[in-house]
């Protein structure tokens, strides 16, 4: 194949951007297209035809390909943008809570979305700040390196340690709670302060705590004191017992999924690590996006080094050399406390060509995700990281068959994977006694909403909702509805909190556990605002591949507009049919998981009267 | 591409579909099943010739063990499999499928098959409202990924938008454009190795689009017309069929088709020479044919005017 370009020479800065990610690679590496955009978008605030024209030229991609894959991704435009931009969450952990205020006093202050040409805003799915509403994540733009750059001292000390010093691009910060005068002195390159994790971990320092320990304990950025509270005892100990043996305590241990779906991690291990192939890959999902779901950007912002150590006990298990930790764009400090982990682990030669002196050989690929709720799909994930469109592969073959590159994968959660270090240590039984049947372990939950202390806690599972409730300050008075497990989840009511949260528990009253989310409602709750939110997200998200989904999420949310503006065509029963009908299409007929709880949460809302009468 | 090796004996696999047991050869999808079997499986983004996208969703069944349905066209048979094609779910999603894409979609030109279908499954895309009004030219092009305008339901919003008009040989009507990627995996890997087109945009908002939707003389496009070949709705169509249509001339009943032996080269692909009024209107090429697989290129395609010039 010839690539034909388009005429469009990029600009100096365009070429430095690009060749600080593809450095002096000449080979085709449609892999490295998102890591090219991102360069572009940092350095240069958009994705001009030169620009792209000159990613195609050195990664030897066709360039409607690659146009393709830059108007997938939310955080990347091909249209001039400002080089400064606020993305200001509007969800539903966050309207309600400052986020809408928050929307109206950016309009009043910089004008309409997109309105201006040097610093700008523009609303945003959850940012997975919940815990702080409301949230805004910044994208800043610049050609000179943040560590060169005047009135940044955070940035600079921030990426101190991080492998890409000296290449050009701007930064990108998180500022939660936001206020208007915050966001904007912001945009105007003010420092942003870091993340503090601990007042997003109100159990921080209690003595119960397994997955959360270190968390406010150690110091995230220093590898002496990851160790003196006891890191790498799990990596130590998995060299010498073995491969097989890590990979049977994950079985015993019946440790199951956290990102959502809850399948057995010990199967996808063996099956894996038992493949001929040659070539194997680790994956570790961070792409953390479920509406609600803030925990594993606290795991890796408090902790990064307990992941990175868990990392590296899968991927030699499972015979994998390289493990690709792909992090949600929005998320950059936990980008860069991950970044300065395994540029530290591999100093200190836990990762690399001989890990720990055991001869093995592992180590870590930090990628960075685009604003994609759908990349969090394990296969749009693989895609994404292969520089395609986040659209998820049919199933079969699976992941484990044919993953990453086509390879043999095993993909797992952030908090499933920090779950290994304990099992490591303690032994599958001992993981295993914890909770009952298939819920075994600790499960970390992520409350939101009207809780008198929000953030990320850590329980037993078959803990009830009510005991959550109560570790966060208490059942909050004039409590209505609960959106348990996030977007993709239910709504649950006051009379149900004594379900254990269990896998077996939540499936009893119609539930899931999801993503742990756990986002509490008053009765004062607009809730046709907060369906309507869901529905628009959903239709935001979809990828665009199947009809049900594509087609469906558009009509559901037109539907839902209707209902609550009272002009239902042909009355509401009509309208709950049409609902129902394009439900059973998108549950029954998506190719992935978000077309196919795409109603879910709709369905509960409708189902418990949330918006008008109960209907079932 | 499927392309059947004829030189290994595959194994036999026994297969349940609606309490018939059938054997079939290992690797056989679960539609080559039910076609031999005659039944009318509805299909819009399969083609013999290109590898399955399974992106419509309009030829779903049951399979013993699986909670979603299954797509017959991607699925491969596996012993033992149990299908079934007769519940009340499997007509449910065929007949949502079919309705919402009608809902978004101009089907006129999708032909009689699809047609039938909607009647069949009871496919009411009026039910969502009136349409929303067309976008102007190039304005779905330029939708952000992960931002819509908050609709009011008032009217469906559709993908209606005038036609693209760039060159002398084939014109893009993207209102009927039902994202089945088959023109794209035709210019890609499938047939051409071109990659002029791709999926742009996400979503409701995704289009078949050249990089920055530029006019396709600007783009990769050698006019190999293999596009034209797969679209199943008419959303890609040779010029010669379009100002036929809109002059209201367009005679499908008329045509006559004449095979012969492409003169352009060594190669001798077979060409079926579509007919209307004593003049060639389109050419194709049969998709079983073992050098072509239904693919042409500029000169078979398009090469006939030499042929007319009276
Ligand atoms: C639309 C969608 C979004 C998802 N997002 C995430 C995510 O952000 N993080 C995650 O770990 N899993 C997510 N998943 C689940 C993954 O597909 C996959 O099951 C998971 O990464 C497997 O890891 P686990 O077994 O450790 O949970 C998502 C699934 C779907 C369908
Ligand atoms: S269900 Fe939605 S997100 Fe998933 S493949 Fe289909 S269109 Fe894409
Ligand atoms: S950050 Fe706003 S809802 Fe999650």
């Amino acid at each position: 194949m010839d690539l034909v370009l388009l005429p469009d020479a990029a600009t100096d800065a365009e070429r430095a951007a690009v060749d600080g990610v593809v450095g002096t690679v000449s080979e085709p590496r449609r892999d490295l297209l998102l890591p090219a955009f991102h360069a572009v978008m940092d350095g240069v605030g958009w994705i001009s035809r030169g620009a792209l024209s000159y990613v195609c030229e050195r990664l030897h991609v066709p360039p409607a390909e690659a146009y393709g894959v830059a108007t997938f991704y939310a955080l990347f435009s091909v249209t001039p943008r400002a080089p400064r931009v606020a993305h200001v969450c509007d969800d539903v952990g966050c309207a309600a809570f400052g986020g809408e205020d928050l929307c109206a006093a950016m309009e009043e202050r910089l004008g309409a979305p997109g309105e201006r040409d040097d610093v700008t805003w523009t609303r945003s799915p959850c940012l997975g700040l919940c815990e702080r509403a409301p949230a805004v994540f910044l994208q800043r733009a610049s050609a000179s390196p943040p560590s060169e750059r005047e009135g940044n001292p955070d940035a600079t000390r921030a990426l101190e340690s991080s492998p890409h010093d000296d290449e050009p691009g701007g930064d990108h910060a998180q500022i939660a709670p936001a206020t208007a005068d915050a966001v904007v002195h912001a945009l105007d390159g003010e420092d942003v302060p870091g993340p503090d994790p601990v007042v997003s971990t109100p159990q921080a320092g209690a003595p119960d705590l397994e997955l959360l320990s270190r968390v406010g304990v150690v110091d995230p950025a220093d590898l002496d004191s990851y160790r003196a509270a006891g890191g790498y005892a799990g990596l130590r100990r998995a060299l010498a017992v073995g491969s097989a043996r890590v990979v049977d305590e994950i079985t015993v241990a019946s440790l199951t999924g956290r990102g959502g779906a809850a399948f057995p991690t010990g199967t996808k291990w063996a099956a894996v690590a038992g493949s001929p192939e040659p070539e194997k890959y680790l994956v570790c999902n961070a792409d953390e996006s479920e509406p609600g779901t803030f925990k594993d950007r606290v795991l890796m912002e408090a902790d990064p080094f307990a992941l990175v150590e868990a990392m590296t006990v899968a991927g030699i298990a499972v015979g994998a050399r390289t493990g690709y930790l792909y992090v949600r764009g929005e998320y950059p400090a936990a980008e860069r406390a991950i970044e300065r982990a395994v540029a530290e682990a591999r100093r200190h030669g836990y990762l690399g060509d001989d890990v720990m002196g055991s001869g093995r050989v592992f180590d870590i690929e930090v990628r960075r995700g685009a604003g994609a709720y759908i990349c969090g799909e394990e296969t749009a994930l693989m895609n994404s990281l292969e520089g395609r469109r986040g659209e998820p592969r049919a199933k079969p073959p699976f992941p484990t068959v044919a993953g990453l590159f086509g390879r043999p994968t095993v993909i797992n959660n952030v908090e499933t994977l920090v779950n290994v270090l304990r099992i490591v240590a303690e032994g599958g039984p001992a993981f295993a006694s914890v909770g009952s049947g298939r819920s075994t372990g600790t499960k970390l939950f992520c409350l939101s909403g009207v809780v008198s202390r929000p953030g990320v806690y850590e329980v037993p599972m078959g803990t009830t909702l009510r005991e959550l409730l109560e570790l966060a300050g208490g059942v909050p008075a004039d409590l209505r509805a609960i959106l348990l497990g996030g977007a993709a989840g239910s709504f649950v009511t006051p009379d149900q909190l004594d379900v254990p949260l269990t896998l077996e528990g939540t499936r009893e009253i119609g539930a899931t556990l999801g993503s742990g989310v756990v986002l509490c409602f008053d009765s004062s709750t607009d809730f046709a605002a907060v369906l309507r939110r869901i529905a628009g997200f959903f239709r935001d998200e979809s990828c665009g591949q199947c009809v049900p989904c594509r087609v469906g999420t558009v009509r559901q949310e037109e539907a839902l507009a209707r209902i609550v503006r009272g002009r239902e065509i042909g009355g509401r029963t009509v309208e709950l049919q049409l609902l129902r009908d394009v439900d059973r299409v998108m549950t029954d007929a998506s190719i992935c998981g978000l077309g196919q709880t795409a109603a879910s949460a709709v369905r509960s809302a409708l189902a418990l009267g949330l918006i008008g009468e109960e209907t079932s | 591409m499927t392309v059947v090796d004829l030189g290994t004996i595959r194994r036999l696999v026994s297969v349940t579909v609606d309490d018939v047991e059938h054997r079939v050869p290992e690797g056989a999808t679960i539609m080559d099943v039910l076609d031999d079997a005659g039944a009318d499986t509805p299909r819009l983004c399969q083609a013999p010739n290109l590898t399955p996208v399974n992106a419509c969703r309009v030829c779903v069944v049951e399979v013993e063990g699986s909670r979603p349905l299954v797509p017959s066209c991607a699925r491969r048979v596996e012993d033992g499999m149990v299908v079934r094609t007769d519940t009340e779910r499997v007509a449910h999603s065929r007949k949502m499928v079919l309705e919402l894409l009608a809902s978004a979609n101009d089907l006129s030109e999708a032909g009689d098959d699809v047609a039938r279908w909607q009647i069949e499954y009871g496919a009411d895309p009026e039910r969502y409202g009136p349409p929303g009004p067309p976008a102007a030219a190039g304005e779905r092009g330029n939708r952000h990924a992960g931002h819509h305008s908050l609709p009011d339901g008032e009217t469906r919003a559709t993908v209606a938008q005038p036609v693209t008009v760039d060159n002398d040989l084939y014109v893009r009507d993207y209102a009927r454009c039902i994202l089945c990627y088959k023109c794209v995996e035709a210019c890609g890997t499938d047939a051409q190795n071109t990659f002029a087109i791709a999926v742009a945009g996400r979503g409701f908002d995704a289009t078949i689009s050249t990089e920055f939707a530029v006019p396709l003389p600007d783009s990769a496009c050698v006019y190999c017309g293999n596009c034209i070949g797969v679209c199943p709705t008419g959303a890609l169509k040779s010029v010669a069929e379009h100002e036929r249509r809109e002059a209201g001339t367009w005679d499908p009943e008329g045509e006559t088709v004449t095979s012969t032996i492409c003169s352009f080269c060594g190669v001798g692909c077979t060409l079926e020479l579509h007919v209307q009024d004593n003049t060639i209107v389109n050419v194709t090429s049969p998709h079983d044919h073992s050098v072509t697989h239904g693919h042409l290129c500029i000169k078979g395609r398009f090469g006939f005017q030499h042929v007319q010039n009276r």
